[in-house]
């Protein structure tokens, strides 16, 4: 969920509503002449507020602006989860950034603990993906930025994102192909709930693992879009029960009602015993 | 909004939403803040809306930055 | 027409045999666009009056005038639910000699109808009255300018006061019937242009609330409703008004239907969300002591289903037939709740009177289940405290507190901390609460209290529960 770091207000009880990430922005939602102080507000909640166990994230300015290399100074010694970096575009800039985050973290000792996300946001972006996800081994996920990436094709975004297609493919691709997670991009019409969720819906269709957000009120559809059914979890249940007697039997080729279950349906009865787990509808020790 | 000015010694003028509860506590965080930052000497003006200490350290960081022109961060 | 009990202001004053030292009173159905205190104690101090005591159901921002009055003599005591603004800032400061005494509606209705706050003259704005007086707070015309539903915390005033005027702007054909106020309890008739400003007498249509705090505060507060035992066919319930409450509404009507379970009756204050649920069938009857709001007021007027109760009949501690003891839930909000649940709705905690008791400690103490809903802080106010600023309603009364940061149920109330753990829903201790509040705003230092005694909170039995000092800046 994108908080604005110039809002102590909603910097302050952001993590009540539950997101799994609360991401503080220093970049597009805060103007040049309150940079310096955002950054300062952002640095003072992280160091002070308890957000329990949700992942903190800060979008920093890119690295080649003035205020770039001071945000990065600042969230480190705040002691950050991931830092954001904003219209990623190739593999250098994300070592360039790396590079950075060591020399804050080495001056700090506590080396290795920052991971990176990276946002694509433009078409050079898009092409390289790959390159971008394995860049680092901090790279935990990459992203889409639909405003300006949309912009940089010539094109406007619309309600059926016909035009984002390919970069949520190939976002998809990447993340997979490097073994990282992939994040889609917000949906900024709070009193269309309906299409949001569609949206929500296509993205997970597609791949995705989260989705960024932007008011608490976006929480509850993103969640109920990505928590497995009831009935979809006992199906994996049964799934995986039925992998573990075949193991300890040493049997070959195993059938659930009748279907035969190769590998591919093994891993997606894993990944939804796992998002369940996640969503907290079933215990990891009921999953086992 | 904190405003900080020249001054002899730290003189805090608050106005304060919760200024019976908090009062002392926020001139507190105020010039601790401002000792850190190794000001010993100014006047600061600050109105506060009921903000939480950390967002006062942040303001009045930002605040004495601009005044001094040196920053908390290397360039 | 003949025996037309129709006089000027100064006329009806003049035979209700008011002299100074003696208890006029007021109801409050005008809310923020009342216009007779004012219009009414202007006038007593035009005519001379003296060391008056004003008995009113509440008091609001718009009764500020009042300050002149008290510093010119013409006032000096007062009774009511509450007290806000200038006038409240004022009191707080030492204005008035007298202590204010609070008393919550119940209490109020329970003090009048047992002679223990005795009324001399009662002045009543109503919405339509005829010549001989009957009263009520409904339109009967087409000139009706101020309607306010109903007039329950009038009802005891016009009932045991020993002398009755009613103020209207809208007087109307004898019989104004069916009536709420009876012309056999009324002396005198006044018609005024005005007797309160529409734009301000009701919310507009009140809007759900966006807030996400109030969106995940209602959604808790339904789920504890829900997993409360007391959801099932048949039951009744009561909210406030603020945003949270009223967003709970919309999450409760969602489950009476998935669930097919409806409401007996919704007691209170009415809005338009509780005649809406009426209308659709999923609340039998509205019991109305107060009308929120426009959509309350037409709904009274025309709907036989939806009755007007005095205050006496809403919520007397003293008599058993009051509908609180019929209640199952009630959700309530508080400025303050203290780790033995105590509850405080009437200052902030900058020591200022700043609220009402309303129906607080009637519907908490009667209510089968009584959950409060507010904010672990408002900004760097804590609302979770270790000990209430003052004591309104106290905490064998509150089964349930629900914050953003989780749930806290009273200990003497296990069974409903059963049931809602087991429903999923973030239980804590009440404790852990004010730990988490003042680990994030820090411990508020005591507040400049002086020693004069400027307000006393009364218990429903006449009783005194606290005492409210002034405050020296």
């Amino acid at each position: 969920m994108f908080v604005p770091g110039n809002n102590p207000g909603m910097m302050a009880d952001a993590h009540i509503y539950g997101p799994d990430s609360i991401m503080l922005d220093l970049e597009d939602s805060v103007t040049m002449a309150e940079k310096d102080a955002a950054r300062l507000l952002v640095y003072n909640a992280l160091k002070t507020i308890d957000y329990g166990n949700t992942e903190m994230v800060v979008r920093i300015n890119p690295l080649n602006t003035p205020y770039g290399k001071k945000d990065v100074e600042a969230v480190v010694k705040a002691g950050v989860d991931v830092i954001r970096m904003p219209k990623t575009e190739t593999a250098d800039e994300v070592r360039e950034l790396e590079a950075e985050i060591l020399k804050v973290e080495t001056e700090i000792g506590r080396v290795g603990e920052t991971r990176i996300m990276a946002a694509i946001e433009s078409a050079l972006g898009v092409v390289n993906a790959y390159a971008i996800a394995t860049a680092s081994t901090r790279m935990m996920g990459i992203a889409l930025g639909a405003e300006d990436y949309s912009a940089n094709l010539k094109t406007n975004r619309t309600p059926g994102g016909a035009e984002l297609l390919l970069a949520r493919e190939q976002i998809v691709v990447a993340a997979r192909a490097a073994g990282i997670c992939c994040f889609d991009t917000v949906y900024s019409n709070l009193d269309d709930m309906e299409t949001f969720r569609k949206e929500v819906e296509l993205i997970k269709t597609l791949g995705f693992d989260g989705k960024s957000i932007i008011n608490p009120r976006q929480i509850e559809v993103v969640n109920s879009v990505f928590t497995p059914t009831e009935k979809e979890i006992n199906k994996a249940r049964a799934v995986v029960a039925a992998i573990k007697e075949a193991q300890a039997k040493g049997s070959g080729v195993i059938a659930v009602n009748g279907k035969m279950v190769d590998r591919p349906v093994v891993l997606r009865a894993e990944r939804t015993i796992a998002l369940a787990v996640a969503a907290g509808v079933i215990d990891k020790e009921e999953a086992l | 909004m904190v405003t900080i000015g020249p001054g002899e010694g730290l003189q805090v003028d608050l106005q304060s939403s919760v200024a019976a509860q908090f009062g002392r506590q926020i001139k507190a965080v105020i010039t601790e803040t401002l000792e850190g930052l190794g000001i010993h000497d100014a006047h600061v003006e600050a109105v506060d809306k009921g903000a939480l200490d950390c967002t006062i350290r942040a303001r009045v960081t930002a605040a004495a930055v601009r005044a001094t022109g040196k920053d908390v961060w290397k360039d | 027409m003949r025996n037309s009990k129709v006089v000027t202001l100064e006329e009806a004053i003049r035979r209700s045999g008011l002299s100074n030292g003696m208890t006029i009173s007021f109801h409050h159905h005008f809310r923020g666009g009342d216009k007779v205190v004012n219009m009414v104690v202007d006038k007593l101090a035009e005519m001379g009056f003296k060391d008056l005591k004003l008995a009113a159901s509440s008091l609001s921002d718009v009764h500020k005038p009042l300050i002149e009055h008290i510093k010119n003599g013409v006032i000096t005591g007062i009774s009511t639910s509450g007290l806000r603004g200038e006038l409240a800032d004022a009191i707080s400061h030492g204005l008035l000699k007298e202590p204010v005494v609070f008393r919550s509606h119940g209490g109020r209705g329970s003090a009048i109808a047992n002679g223990e706050l005795k009324i001399d003259v009662a002045f009543l704005g109503a919405s339509a009255c005829d010549e001989l007086g009957n009263a009520c707070g409904v339109p009967r015309s087409e000139n009706a300018k101020s309607i306010c539903g109903s007039l329950g915390y009038a009802l005891p005033d016009a009932r045991y006061a020993a002398h009755v005027v009613v103020i209207t702007d809208d007087l109307v054909a004898y019989p104004n019937m069916p009536q709420s106020i009876s012309a056999a309890d009324v002396e005198s008739v006044v018609v005024v242009d005005s007797v309160g400003d529409s734009s301000k007498i009701a919310a507009g249509a009140i809007r759900d609330s966006k807030n996400p705090r109030d969106i995940l505060l209602a959604k808790q507060a339904a789920k504890v409703i829900i997993n409360s035992g007391y959801f099932k066919e048949g039951f009744s319930i009561q909210t406030g008004t603020g945003g949270a409450s009223l967003a709970a509404v919309k999450y409760i009507r969602e489950e009476m239907i998935s669930r097919g379970i409806k409401a007996s009756f919704a007691l209170g204050g009415i809005t338009a969300h509780m005649v809406k649920l009426h209308e659709e069938g999923l609340i039998g009857k509205l019991i109305d002591v107060q009308s929120f709001d426009k959509v309350a007021a037409e709904s009274i007027a025309k709907d036989p289903l939806h009755q007007e109760v005095s205050a006496v009949e809403y919520a007397s501690g003293q008599h058993l037939g009051s509908a609180t003891h019929a209640l199952d839930m009630v959700i309530l909000s508080a400025l303050e709740v203290d780790t033995n649940f105590n509850v405080n709705v009437l200052v902030g905690s900058d020591g200022i009177i700043r609220g009402a008791i309303g129906g607080h400690q009637d519907t908490a103490a009667d209510s089968a289940l009584s959950i409060i809903v507010c904010p672990l802080l408002r900004g760097r106010i804590p609302c979770v405290v270790p000990k209430v600023t003052t004591l309104i309603t106290p905490g064998k009364s509150v089964d349930v507190v629900v914050t953003e940061y989780g749930i806290a149920v009273n200990p003497a109330r296990p069974e409903i901390k059963e049931r809602l753990q087991a429903a999923g829903l973030n239980i804590v201790d009440i404790q852990s609460l004010a730990e988490k509040a003042s680990s994030i705003i820090g411990t508020p230092d005591a507040l400049p209290f002086g020693d004069k005694v400027v307000g006393i909170v009364m218990n429903r039995d006449g009783s005194v529960l606290d005492k409210i000092y002034n405050i020296c800046d």
